[in-house]
């Protein structure tokens, strides 16, 4: 065991896969040499040489497009996409070709990629450094996705990620890298050292893709969420007086609908957060999928707490961000309902 | 001088009514075009990507240096796989209009692309095709029966019903599956490249787009990172003139020609008489040897011409002069390698009559079987549990429900 941070787990994760599995490859601007803008392949170049960890063109298409190349000839290629929000050119080939390969060959051909990406706001990073663009990916049949809250699961997820034979997009919410934000702007930042998911095995292990976590336990409401928000939804039902649960959804599609039934079936209060904005959000999925699940024990509407439906803004960020002051009046208003 | 800039609209030079016109195609003589040797510096045979590399003479002799020499029963295959490949798509072509598939799209006049480049290649090459390079999967072994197969969405269907007509695949003989979207496959083709530089097999990948793919952003990304990495890799662009009713000026071919792109990476580039068989197995096999010794990528341009319509859905007579093909300066390459070998003494018009029966029978035979796998209309159908199979690798709980669900609605057991 060891402290980490998330980048410290990522990290990890790609080093004991890289040293486990001679088909797994790194590839990514700057990822190489340099070990990456947020580090997370640092000094994984040197240690498994220029054909392991790749140094790739600014071209996500290119990226992700010769990736699918790589999968399709054995190997297991590990992407990085330096933010979420330059995906898109490279968003062809995951509808098109990546989500869709082992389905049009009726099973002959598949390409395990794994596209890993920073994703989310709260760092000062304007409309194109701050998306969250997973209710996109979520919608393709073919891909799994998956985003996680804390170094444990970063590590865990992203070994499971590189281990599936289907392809999976890894978001990281950039926010918590090196610590979790509890949703409070004006307090200074935290690292993980103090969190019990900063405690990480140094070895290979994994986190099972397809499901969620009860990170807290509770029965007055149930709060479902994943990435940087199921920090702020701790620090927010503290606030707030309440005995909440607090779901870590970790991985979007597929979705652990159990874990959320059995919940909200105990709690009858629900309320879906997530950063990414709300109209045809990946909230959307998860109130439908409640209110099919649970219709009888709800005992109240399902609330959603989101981004609002504008870009991302720059100087309105805290305006803009789901906040831990705009979870507590959501769980207020939830807990008024008689 | 004009004061202001113009927008330029590209316009061919020849529309329906008026006479075909085949004036902008730069032609250089039989045997013209040097043949540098397989490592020679890119930066020197610049010359190759605006040229154009023929063989065949006008009177069908081979001549110059790309000549490559091929025996007589090479040749004669390949004229073979050219006919066969005919002769499947006039059948097939046929059955579309009978209703019996539901679309189809023929490779009519540009048979040697597929052939001659095909028998260029080792079997442990990957292919990655386009959507008219059927001749590529009749070539490595792809059974007629399994194609047409394909095509009716039957019981036997490769992909189990999961592709429109003429989305082949051929995994077991290094065939990629063959996708709708336009030069996708030209990335992925470079990629598979790296995989095997990675792993230090000698294998190398080639893969196809038309002209008007070449607008695609994923061609140019392929052309990158093949430089970049300088990946083991053919990349083909078959410029048969037309991009469904877009001629390929539309596609930027006005100025420079299609393999041109290259040169500013440093990727030689070889404009070569696609309708010349000979021609078109000497330069890919020159471009293979190249990628295979770790000379990096050559991006091959095959001057062709689009003889049918783009497919089943389109009707060129709205757009391009009907008898456009009659005077295209090419010609037609299964008539000129019939005429190379007739020429030779190598084969004779009775011998030729008597190949097209054969084959005509042979794809005659193969449809009445495919038919008994089941047609769009005729049983035995595709199960349609298939349809939530292969999504990933294991079926997630949602897909099980809604096959569940589905069987419940139709009244079968799950």
């Amino acid at each position: 065991m060891s402290q980490m941070n998330m980048i410290q787990a990522i990290r990890s994760a790609h080093d004991v896969m890289l040293d486990k599995d001679p088909s797994v490859v790194a590839f990514g601007q700057d990822i190489g040499y340099f070990g990456g803008v947020f580090r997370c392949t640092d000094g994984l170049q040197k240690k498994y040489g220029e054909h392991r960890v790749i140094d790739a063109p600014i071209a996500e298409g290119g990226i992700i497009g010769t990736a699918i190349g790589l999968g399709i000839n054995g190997l297991r290629p590990v992407v990085e996409i330096q933010f979420a929000d330059y995906i898109y050119p490279g968003f062809d080939q995951v509808v098109s070709e990546l989500s869709r390969l082992r389905y049009r060959s009726a099973g002959e051909f598949y390409s395990p990629v794994t596209i890993r990406t920073p994703c989310g706001g709260g760092i000062r990073g304007g409309q194109t450094h701050s998306q969250s663009p997973e209710g996109i990916f979520t919608h393709l049949s073919g891909v799994k996705t998956v985003m996680v809250s804390n170094p444990y699961d970063a590590k865990g997820l992203l070994i499971a990620a590189i281990e599936s034979d289907d392809p999976v997009v890894f978001f990281e919410p950039k926010r918590i890298y090196n610590g979790p934000f509890d949703g409070d702007p004006d307090k200074p930042s935290v690292s993980w050292s103090s969190h019990p998911k900063g405690e990480v095995p140094d070895g290979y292990y994994t986190v099972p893709l397809g499901k969620a976590e009860i990170v807290e336990e509770g029965d007055d409401l149930t709060i479902i969420t994943y990435g940087t928000i199921v920090h702020v939804a701790q620090a927010a039902a503290k606030a707030a007086g309440v005995n909440a649960e607090i779901i870590d959804v970790r991985s979007l599609m597929p979705l652990d609908v159990d874990t959320l039934r059995d919940s909200v079936n105990k709690t009858g209060r629900a309320m879906v957060a997530h950063e990414a904005t709300r109209f045809c959000g990946y909230g959307a999925e998860l109130v439908a999928t409640i209110q099919k699940e649970c219709f009888w024990a709800l005992e109240a509407p399902i609330s959603r707490v989101t981004g609002w439906d504008t870009p991302y803004p720059h100087a309105f960020e805290w305006q803009y961000f789901p906040i831990q002051k705009r979870l507590v009046d959501g769980i207020r208003k939830l807990m008024e309902v008689e | 001088m004009t004061k202001n800039p113009k927008l330029h609209i590209p316009q061919p030079t020849a529309r329906p009514g008026e006479a075909p016109d085949f004036s902008y195609l730069e032609l250089s003589e039989a045997g013209a075009v040097d043949r540098p040797a397989v490592d020679a510096p890119a930066a020197g045979i610049e010359h190759l990507a605006t040229e154009l590399v023929r063989v065949l003479d006008e009177d069908y002799e081979a001549c110059g240096p790309w000549d490559p020499e091929l025996d007589e029963e090479t040749l004669i295959e390949a004229l073979r796989l050219m006919v066969l490949t005919r002769v499947y798509d006039e059948r097939m072509y046929r059955m579309q209009r009978q209703g019996k598939i539901s679309f189809y799209m023929q490779a009519l006049g540009e048979e040697a692309v597929s052939i001659g480049q095909g028998l260029a290649f080792e079997a442990g090459d990957m292919m990655f095709p386009a959507y008219r390079n059927q001749g590529l999967y009749i070539l490595r072994n792809t059974s007629l029966v399994d194609m047409m197969s394909h095509c009716l969405s039957n019981s036997r269907d490769m992909c189990k019903g999961r592709q429109m007509p003429v989305f082949y695949q051929n995994k077991e003989n290094n065939m990629f599956t063959i996708s709708g979207n336009l030069a996708t496959q030209y990335p992925q083709a470079v990629g598979w490249a790296m995989g095997s530089a990675i792993k230090g097999e000698d294998h190398i990948a080639a893969s196809w787009v038309g002209d008007g793919s070449t607008a695609e952003a994923d061609f140019h990304y392929a052309l990158t990172f093949a430089a970049v990495y300088q990946a083991p890799v053919v990349l083909n662009v078959t410029n048969n003139q037309w991009a469904i009713s877009t001629f390929q000026g539309i596609a930027g071919g006005e100025r420079r020609p299609f393999a041109a792109r290259g040169l500013g990476l440093g990727i030689p580039g070889i404009r070569v008489d696609g309708n010349d068989l000979l021609a078109v197995y000497s330069v890919t096999r020159w471009a293979a040897e190249r990628a295979r010794s770790g000379g990096g990528p050559t991006l091959i341009e095959l001057v062709t011409y689009r003889g049918g319509a783009h497919s089943t859905s389109d009707d060129p007579s709205r757009y391009r002069p009907k008898d456009e093909w009659d005077s295209f300066p090419l010609g037609d390459p299964v008539d000129r390698l019939k005429q190379h070998l007739v020429k030779a003494g190598h084969w004779s018009e009775t011998q030729h009559t008597a190949l097209e029966k054969e084959l005509k029978q042979t794809v005659d035979a193969a449809w009445k079987e495919a038919e008994t796998y089941g047609t769009m209309t005729e049983p035995p159908f595709l199960d349609v549990k298939l349809m939530f199979e292969d999504v990933f690798a294991e079926m997630p709980e949602h897909l099980r429900r809604q096959r569940d669900k589905l069987l419940e609605i139709r009244g079968e057991p799950s």
